[in-house]
């Protein structure tokens, strides 16, 4: 019992210094995509590299602030792959989505609107 | 006790009881699946989001203030909360309950400010006429192209999906603040494991903030921003 008492009170790995640096790093491409945000550009490129940009901060959060790589493998393994099967799966059905704009009914004239808020005195 | 003392010799026994195959307790394996499975909820949100938006006129109407200063501040705000969450558990593996405790107050209170600046937030758009299945009238105008009027569902998608992580910001800072109150009579590994379900909602935010908010940047500045 002592043995995993002690694997549970394990120093926490990972200095502040190193936690300050991740902390900068994410607050450095949150600025890149705020900055990208502005620059004109194709939408899937758009969009490939905002994708990209965070999936790279998930996994500075994963791996150093939620600890996953200082665990064993077995649990990155036995998290990580279902996880991103799972989110290939709810994937397939997007090209479906390019056939079904060109479905759109075309309205003559725009559809109803909300009547504007009452305002309170 | 035999079964536990025996349980660093064989590997093979890792299942039969009194170990930890994964070396971190059934709590913290709890908590990694259920992030496992909230992940998947959320990535159901967003694909659904993204399916509409591909296959839809999407109005993109945001402006730099309030819209993308407010939800950068907020950004911000969740990052930091992160930095105070995983200093507060450093504290408590070092067996130093009460800097864990302040740490992870102030974690309370960057929480509450991204729910407060995220309400004003809401307020702004709600008062501009969005509703869950309303655009207001303006904004048709604005994003109408060759004659189709933009989807409706924008203010479905933002709120649903802003709603739910901000639902889920809430129910972290009330536990938060339970491990707080607590934290003389609880584990480390319990320290550890709300540090856990925090990230989580940090991580969310990672991937809601650019799909929802820097996908719909005021870019031509359609709405006279």
């Amino acid at each position: 019992m002592s043995e995993h008492a002690a694997h549970a009170e394990e120093h926490f790995a990972g200095s502040n210094r190193l936690f300050i640096s991740i902390w900068v790093w994410l607050l450095v491409l949150t600025l890149l995509e705020i900055f990208l945000a502005y620059r004109p550009m194709a939408l899937h490129f758009m969009l490939t590299i905002l994708l990209g940009l965070s999936l790279i901060k998930a996994a500075l959060i994963m791996a150093y602030f939620m600890h996953l790589k200082f665990e064993r493998l077995s649990l990155i393994l036995t998290l990580i792959p279902a996880l991103v099967v799972c989110i290939l799966l709810l994937l397939v059905f997007f090209p479906d989505s390019f056939r079904s704009s060109g479905l759109r009914y075309q309205y003559k004239e725009a559809p109803p609107v909300a009547p504007p808020p009452v305002e309170e005195p | 006790m035999s079964t536990e003392a025996r349980a660093g010799t064989f590997p093979a026994v890792d299942w039969e009881g009194g170990a930890f195959p994964y070396r971190v307790g059934h709590r913290k394996l709890g908590m990694w699946l259920f992030i496992v499975s909230d992940s998947l909820t959320f990535s159901a949100l967003l694909i659904g989001y993204s399916y509409l938006r591909a296959s839809n006129v999407w109005p993109t109407p945001f402006p730099f203030y309030p819209s993308i200063v407010f939800s950068s501040v907020m950004t911000f705000c969740l990052l930091s909360s992160s930095l105070t969450m995983v200093f507060g558990v450093s504290a408590s593996s070092k067996g130093d309950k009460a800097k864990a405790r302040k740490w992870i107050l102030l974690t309370i209170v960057f929480g509450v400010a991204f729910i407060v600046l995220h309400l004003i937030e809401w307020q702004h758009l709600i008062h501009d006429g969005l509703q869950p299945f309303y655009l207001p009238e303006h904004w048709v105008q604005a994003f109408t192209e060759n004659g189709v009027p933009p989807t409706p569902l924008f203010g479905a998608t933002f709120f649903a999906i802003t709603g739910l992580h901000m639902f889920h910001v809430a129910t972290g800072a009330i536990y938060l603040s339970v491990i707080a109150g607590r934290i003389k009579k609880l584990k480390h590994e319990d320290v550890e494991i709300s540090g856990l379900y925090w990230h989580f909602v940090d991580l969310v935010w990672m991937f809601v903030f650019p799909l929802i908010y820097i996908m719909s940047v005021d870019m031509g500045g359609r709405l006279g921003h």
